[in-house]
């Protein structure tokens, strides 16, 4: 008397069809959804892969780096948003070999990535981190790096240094060649 | 009184929740854990608690950007009314959360708490532990100094060594090719939104599980875990012979939290707030990084670990002991669970302890580090120069100038690198001391274009003179038996 006769088996299928297409349809839009959430969390990864971070930027007039001499030097890094402040202000180390060739060095360690100083009384890089240590020419001395310095290419135009520079070496993306010295130009 | 009553009957009828927190209060635990080692469960609780309360309290001055993290964090140090003493509860909060999270784990490994049927409540347990971590991590960044600019390029280098994805990873860390703003304003997410929720979803389940399968019995040695008998036996000691958690075991658990909350105002108010260090300008390379407290053992291990082993045994070492953990009790699920019975896991415990704080105690000193400044603000000791010819020291000129100092020490005074010289005559002879000089090795650079020949001499002659009086310094003696008392007497003048 309770169970309207007829309807029963297929007024249940139909409700259970209900809840599987109500499923269904979420289902697909969380796919939807998750299509565009997934590209914007990779956006960082897209615009290296697509455009690339580097780019060539000036370290000022070659008279500021005298020939033998290793001086310190700053740059604005090209990709910037108004609030990085400082954080976006990069240093690197660029050694006048011989008046005619240049070498720019990442200040990042080749280890982890602290920041290494240059004693010219012993010709030495010593990284404070881990006590990692660089020849002048950022070839490894001694520590745990497993490499030499990381280097930027560079190109001089109108008495200026420029490096291709950008994105922040590390011992897996040394976005610089590799090899460790290398002049595009001279 | 009966306003109140009224009030609180109203309120039962509506929310029905009076009948749940009595039966959850007072729910049987077994007689022996009404014990002092129960209560670091609840005390970690209690630290998140506040680091939840202190955080929001952050939060209402502090600004996630990378241009203005560290004024702001001036401003609460400085600027606002007691902004340094929620600071200092919220650092010592952290530091005393990963402590008692660490203990909390010792002592239910130690106790098999791990063992049939809690095995996924250890299982949260460990996630939770990693979370603890996570959020430690996290929260060292937003603390926006030169320390946490560092620390952060320390974490995308590590990243970077992944195969294959590698430079993904880092650009995914950072937000973009540098540490900068994205980094800032990810970490912060991270650090307030996704693990926060992770944590109290994971501590919601733990406490849960907690309650449904009931705290882990006093373990007594030959009382053995079996799954056919372990339900019958527990219920037996919980409900039978137990007692209600509420008053029998709690009020120890309380006076223990409220122990831990004083501690850390006491930590707070006498040691005040962790930094911030100078500010994340990566220009200022005058810097020694430092990661805090509890991951200062990692630090250890990163300048040991040989170059060619690095990479795996990063990749490798953690993934490894996570999955050791989780699937803990899947090796050990049944039997004895008294540590008095168990040799190897009290060894375990008392290994990882020793490793754990031995590293610590060298990441405090950091003797693998040149000291930068050696070379020019600590002085070779004047005992070390009485009595000496022009040449040692001229030599002992070479030695500061040329930054020898940095990683050698003299009198326990200068860099910890290299071995300590105070006697190395004794142990190089004049031709090793030249060889060693120029061509390095052992971890020691080569000095051989550094140094005019004249330098190198003088620097030697002074080496040779760091012996103690009454012991001769090394020679060789094959030396004197061809060239006889020539040798002698040339080797004490000249290279």
């Amino acid at each position: 008397m309770t169970q309207p006769t007829g309807t029963e088996p297929t007024g249940v299928s139909r409700r259970a069809m209900l809840v599987k297409l109500g499923l269904l349809l979420n289902g697909v839009v969380g796919v939807i959804l998750a299509v565009p959430i997934v590209r914007y969390i990779l956006s960082p990864v897209a615009h290296a892969r697509k455009i690339g971070y580097q780019s060539w930027l000036s370290l000022g007039g070659l008279e500021q780096f005298p020939s033998g001499q290793t001086r310190l030097a700053t740059y604005r890094n090209p990709v910037v948003n108004s609030w990085d402040g400082e954080t976006a202000d990069i240093a690197c180390w660029v050694r006048n070999v011989d008046g005619q060739n240049f070498q720019v060095f990442a200040i990042n360690c080749a280890h982890l990535g602290c920041p290494v100083r240059w004693f010219p009384q012993s010709n030495l890089f010593m990284c404070p981190c881990h006590g990692g240590a660089y020849y002048q020419d950022g070839s490894r001395a001694s520590g745990p790096p497993p490499r030499g310095l990381f280097t930027y290419h560079y190109k001089i135009e109108d008495g200026k240094l420029f490096i291709d520079a950008g994105e922040m070496p590390t011992t897996g993306s040394p976005v610089a060649n590799a090899s460790g010295v290398k002049s595009t130009c001279a | 009184m009966r306003v109140i009553q009224k009030v609180g009957n109203w309120l039962d009828q509506r929310l029905q929740l009076g009948a749940a927190i009595r039966d959850t209060a007072g729910h049987p635990v077994p007689r022996e854990t009404a014990s002092w080692f129960y209560v670091f469960g609840s005390a970690a609780l209690t630290c998140f608690m506040l680091q939840i309360v202190t955080g929001i309290l952050l939060a209402l001055i502090y600004v996630p950007s990378a241009g203005e993290a560290w004024s702001s964090l001036q401003v609460l140090n400085h600027g606002i009314s007691l902004g340094w003493f929620i600071r200092g509860l919220h650092g010592w909060g952290s530091n005393f959360m990963v402590a008692i999270v660490l203990i909390h784990m010792a002592q239910v490994f130690l106790f098999g708490a791990y063992k049939f049927p809690r095995e996924l409540t250890w299982m949260i347990g460990v996630i939770l532990l990693l979370m603890t971590l996570g959020m430690a991590f996290t929260g060292q960044v937003l603390r926006f100094d030169q320390d946490a600019y560092w620390g952060l390029g320390i974490g995308a280098s590590i990243a970077s060594r992944v195969p294959v994805v590698g430079p993904w990873a880092v650009n995914l860390m950072l937000g973009g090719p540098i540490i900068a703003g994205a980094t800032l304003s990810r970490f912060f997410a991270v650090h307030v939104f996704l693990i926060p929720g992770l944590l109290i979803a994971c501590v919601g389940v733990h406490l849960l599980m907690v309650l449904k399968l009931g705290v882990n019995e006093w373990p007594m040695p030959g009382r053995i875990v079996r799954r056919a008998t372990y339900l019958k036996e527990y219920h037996e000691l919980a409900h039978t012979k137990g007692v209600p958690f509420v008053p029998y075991a709690v009020w120890k658990d309380i006076f223990f939290s409220g122990f831990i909350l004083l501690s850390i105002a006491v930590c707070a108010i006498y040691l005040g707030p962790f930094g911030p260090s100078g500010q994340p300008d990566p220009t200022i390379i005058q810097t020694a990084p430092r990661p805090d407290f509890f991951f200062l053992w990692l630090y250890a291990v990163l300048s040991f670990l040989p170059p060619s082993a690095e990479t795996p045994l990063l990749m490798i070492g953690p993934a490894i002991g996570i999955v050791v953990l989780l699937l803990l009790p899947f090796f050990a699920g049944e039997g004895e669970k008294s540590w008095k019975r168990r040799p190897i896991a009290v060894l375990t415990i008392l290994l990882v302890a020793v490793m754990l704080s031995s590293l610590t105690q060298l990441g405090l000193h950091t003797p693998w580090s040149p000291i930068m400044d050696a070379w020019s603000s600590v002085p070779i000791p004047a005992e070390y120069l009485q009595g000496r010819t022009a040449l040692e020291r001229r030599g002992a000129l070479v030695f500061q100038a040329k930054q020898c100092h940095n990683c050698h020490s003299l009198d326990d005074m200068g860099g910890k690198r290299g071995p300590a010289l105070d006697r190395v005559a004794l142990r190089l002879t004049q031709d090793q001391l030249i060889r060693q000089v120029i061509q390095g090795g052992g971890n020691m650079p080569a000095y051989g274009k550094n140094l005019s020949p004249a330098e190198t001499t003088a620097l030697v002659a002074f080496l040779e003179t760091l012996h103690p009086a009454g012991q001769p310094p090394a020679g060789n003696a094959a030396r004197e038996v061809v060239l006889g008392a020539s040798a002698k007497a040339s080797s004490s003048t000249q290279p």
